[in-house]
């Protein structure tokens, strides 16, 4: 296929994408706007996690707290100053008096996870696989119990309601594309590549000299500031922050959005979010007329334990499908889907 | 004894093993060599049940019953008699000599151990000295003995030895191999792995020369030792390695 | 701060060291034969308390035949997801496994949210088994007894089990090296459902006498504890079976010593300081107190 009907591609999807914002933002209902803009957000927060999860085959369970540390710092910054008085007493005076716009606080919201993705990643990032998957549950789980006891900065488990409603879908649409961009640049540029061959050897790519602590740091932090100006977009469309909406069932639901569509793969990652975002909502309304709770969460776990069975390397691979990639960009190896270690389940040793 | 015919065999997605036949007779010693990836350990590890075949027969034939080993699974494999020596030793590192032995008996009635145990430690005076001792932490030519130990307590008829040279000092390869020489005189078969070439044939009664999964040449230890073939790919002998040279 | 109060904290540390050692053994088990990080294992927890509350309160069997049952199901319960989930997988990448892990976590969570709703029940024990005892002037019930007792007898059961018995080498044999253990005649995947088993009817028998000392259960008690035996589990060395035993100890006291004697402020962040406990851990020493050097399995 030629470089010029790649462009096509390209230009086609976001023609449609556009055309669904606007039309959305035109003619939806208040929860139609909802649902189609969750289903934006998880596919920011699904590229984001496929991208520091796939390219450097390191498990971060740890999406859900840096959605929690950047809602919080931009809801805080958004916050009207007439009601932080009361509401947030502990606040320092710089911040009981400031009143950002949404993209100053979605970016600070964004840094600041970042940030702590930096400072609990540098020590976190030497362990292996399953441990800094454990360990960033646990960061959930402590960044859980902060939120909830600092109740003159974040109101404690009431959460914080009455955020104003400052998230629009052409605001998300321009985030989605701009982690995209960032992501898919990344994945095909050299660090990309340094990353990847982290995944498939650590060792050989220590020795070939690629400064695999850095990298990983960079995809783990990128990432994370994606998820937080995730978690600031969520905060100014749902207009409320609780700290137990940012739960293992959140993380669990990003692993199964990356997982069914194929770690490493940006495009599997945003078909896979959407798709699980609307089977969800589409469930829920049966969830409450047959007070069938947990049916949805029953149903996606049934559909990742098949998947990881039936399908392990996901509906796309790490690969992007063949008719977006561009001419100049970098492609994937060769065969690179059979040399994939997830494809060894054929030498297991019989036995009974 | 043992019968392969028109084996194939796949790990992954790779071809490993292209339609090997192969035979053991009672009583012989037969070497199988070939370079890395020549398929040896391969046929090893399809012979005690570790890797299926998509095609071919793999038959035991004991006391004369014959058993398809590709139907069976690999302890029953052992169970007929079959010890499988792996390559690179494998022995259980963080559990002592003794528990290793009693490891490679585990099929058999307690009864026999304590005298097979003895006689291990005569044949391998060293394992007595260190009995108590973990595994993990002896020197590589005292885990090669007690591997081999270790599969002969099972009382195989049968036994698949990989690559027991592998990275010994050269009077250690002699011992090792005086004492395959010594297990045949008691009675059990063997196949041995061998990417020694040239020791293998003095050892060996017939050898098979395998070259990328498939049988690539066969017959009695001294006249492959003598082919032209042979002594130039393996044994680096003939007058073309010194061509090669120059 | 009185001597009295002192002891009184020693022995709740004991208490809960005594559980989270008992749910922590069956966790390093399963990682150290398949080095699977086994996050369904904490919900065994909650399938053994609901198994314990309908035989006791629906059949009102006496309490040692529940403990039986319970043990049973449990064990069978373990080995079933063994056969169905992760058993397909055994040669696939360990992350592979434990996010399927994950995957059975939230499946039974929500199968119990579906089936019992999330509300919690009350959960009582025969009130024998409440009854008060004094211990050099601190206060157990025959329960925290109970919890002790069955923790050392079940511990040295398993330790005498793995050291010794046939099917104990043989799951050892297996943690150390799967090929060699099957090339001795093993039955790899039969030593590696003991171990399931085993895991499972320890989970079970803590879930009772975890939901026995809460007094009620929900189907999402099981989350917290299983997350906390794996904090237990690295505290001693995963995958070392001593370790477990004595990183659920260190456990159990450092969480009682840091709520009881710290002020009362602090007590809301116990969870925040377990994790924080385990990351310091990860860090400083990543082989835990007993555990042999982590290599990745090639």
């Amino acid at each position: 296929m030629s470089v010029e009907r790649h462009h096509l591609a390209w230009a086609l999807l976001a023609l449609a994408a556009v055309a669904i914002t606007a039309y959305g933002e035109a003619y939806l209902s208040g929860y139609g706007r909802t649902v189609l803009g969750f289903a934006g957000i998880y596919a920011i927060l699904a590229v984001s996690l496929s991208f520091s999860n796939g390219l450097t085959g390191l498990f971060s369970l740890g999406h859900p707290a840096f959605m929690m540390v950047g809602g919080y710092i931009a809801a805080i910054l958004t916050f009207p100053v007439s009601r932080k008085g009361f509401m947030l007493p502990d606040l320092p005076a710089w911040l009981a008096t400031a009143e950002l716009s949404l993209l100053p606080a979605t970016l600070a919201g964004g840094l600041t996870a970042a940030l702590v993705a930096v400072v609990v990643g540098f020590p976190v990032l030497r362990l292996r696989g399953h441990y800094l998957a454990v360990a960033t549950l646990g960061l959930i789980i402590v960044l859980r119990v902060v939120v909830n006891n600092a109740d003159g900065l974040t109101r404690g488990a009431l959460g914080l309601n009455g955020i104003p409603r400052l998230t629009n879908l052409w605001w998300i649409l321009l985030w989605l594309a701009i982690t995209l961009l960032v992501c898919w640049r990344l994945k095909h540029s050299s660090v990309g590549r340094s990353l990847m061959a982290i995944r498939e050897n650590e060792m050989a790519a220590a020795c070939m000299g690629v400064a695999r602590a850095r990298s990983k740091l960079v995809a783990f932090a990128l990432g994370a500031f994606f998820a937080g100006v995730a978690g600031a977009l969520w905060a100014h469309l749902l207009t409320n922050l609780t700290p137990n909406s940012f739960d293992l069932a959140l993380a669990f639901m990003l692993v199964v959005m990356v997982v069914i569509g194929g770690s490493g793969s940006l495009t599997g990652a945003i078909i896979a979010a959407v798709a699980i975002m609307l089977l969800r909502e589409f469930l829920r309304p049966l969830e409450q007329t047959m007070n069938a709770y947990g049916l949805v969460q029953i149903i996606i776990a049934v559909l990742l334990i098949g998947t990881l069975l039936l399908r392990p390397q996901g509906f796309f691979g790490s690969a992007e499908p063949r008719w977006l990639r561009l001419g100049k960009t970098v492609r994937e190896p060769e065969g690179s889907a059979a040399a994939d270690p997830r494809h060894r389940r054929a030498t297991a040793p019989a036995d009974n | 004894m043992l019968t392969l015919e028109g084996l194939d065999v796949w790990r992954g997605p790779s071809q490993v093993l292209r339609g090997i036949d192969l035979q053991v007779r009672a009583g012989e010693i037969v070497a199988l060599l070939g370079t890395n990836g020549a398929g040896k350990t391969s046929t090893l590890l399809t012979i005690s049940g570790q890797l299926r075949p998509r095609a071919g027969r793999s038959t035991l034939e004991i006391d004369g019953r014959r058993h398809d080993l590709a139907k069976l699974d690999p302890a029953a494999i052992v169970g007929l008699g079959v010890a499988h020596c792996p390559e690179g030793r494998q022995v259980f590192g963080g559990m002592t000599v003794l528990e290793n032995l009693r490891l490679g008996a585990y099929l058999r009635d307690a009864a026999g151990v304590p005298a097979d145990l003895e006689a291990m430690f005569g044949l391998f005076p060293i394992l007595a000295e260190r009995r108590s001792g973990l595994a993990g932490q002896l020197s590589g030519g005292e885990q090669m003995m007690l591997a081999i130990a270790r599969a002969l307590m099972s009382r195989p008829r049968l036994l698949l030895l990989d690559e027991p040279s592998l990275g010994l000092a050269p009077q250690l390869v002699e011992q090792i191999f005086t004492t395959i020489e010594e297990i045949r005189a008691n009675g059990t078969t063997v196949l041995l792995v061998e990417q020694n070439a040239a020791l293998a044939l003095e050892l060996a009664d017939r050898a098979y020369v395998l070259e990328s999964g498939a049988v690539h040449l066969e017959g009695q230890a001294s006249s492959l030792a003598a082919d032209p073939r042979v002594r130039e790919a393996y044994l680096g002998l003939g007058p073309t390695a010194v061509e090669a040279v120059l | 701060m009185s001597g009295g109060y002192v002891l009184q904290q020693l022995i709740n540390g004991m208490i809960l060291g005594s559980l989270y050692a008992m749910i922590a053994v069956g966790f390093s088990m399963i990682y150290g034969i398949v080095r699977l990080i086994n996050f369904a294992h904490g919900d065994i927890l909650m399938v053994g308390a609901f198994t314990a509350l309908a035989l006791l309160t629906v059949l009102g069997l006496p309490l040692w035949s529940v403990i039986l049952s319970v043990l049973t199901l449990c064990a069978i319960l373990a080995m079933a997801i063994d056969l169905v989930a992760f058993r397909p997988q055994r040669s696939a990448p360990q992350v592979n496994g434990f996010i399927t892990s994950l995957g059975v976590a939230i499946l039974m969570q929500n199968l119990g949210v579906l089936l019992l709703t999330g509300q919690p029940r009350p959960f009582n024990l025969p009130p024998w088994v409440k009854g008060n005892l004094d211990v050099l002037g601190a206060r157990m019930t025959v329960l925290d007894l109970m919890i002790v007792i069955l923790t050392v007898v079940v511990m040295a059961g398993l330790v005498l089990f793995v050291r010794r018995s046939r099917l104990g080498m043989a799951m050892r044999a297996t943690a150390e090296n799967p090929l060699a253990a099957s090339l001795m005649g093993i039955r790899v995947n039969r030593a590696i459902a003991t171990a399931f088993a085993l895991g499972g009817a320890l989970a079970g028998l803590a879930g009772m006498l975890w939901a026995g000392r809460a007094g009620q259960i929900d189907p999402l008690m099981g989350f917290l504890p299983g997350l906390k035996a794996f904090v237990a589990a690295v505290i001693g060395g995963v995958g070392s079976l001593p370790g477990a035993v004595l990183g659920g100890f260190v456990l159990g006291f450092a969480e009682v010593l840091f709520v009881g004697l710290l002020p009362p402020l602090y007590g809301a962040y116990r969870d925040a300081f377990v994790f924080g406990l385990l990351i310091l851990i990860l860090l400083v020493m990543p082989n835990g107190l007993l555990g042999r050097s982590q290599e990745e399995r090639a």
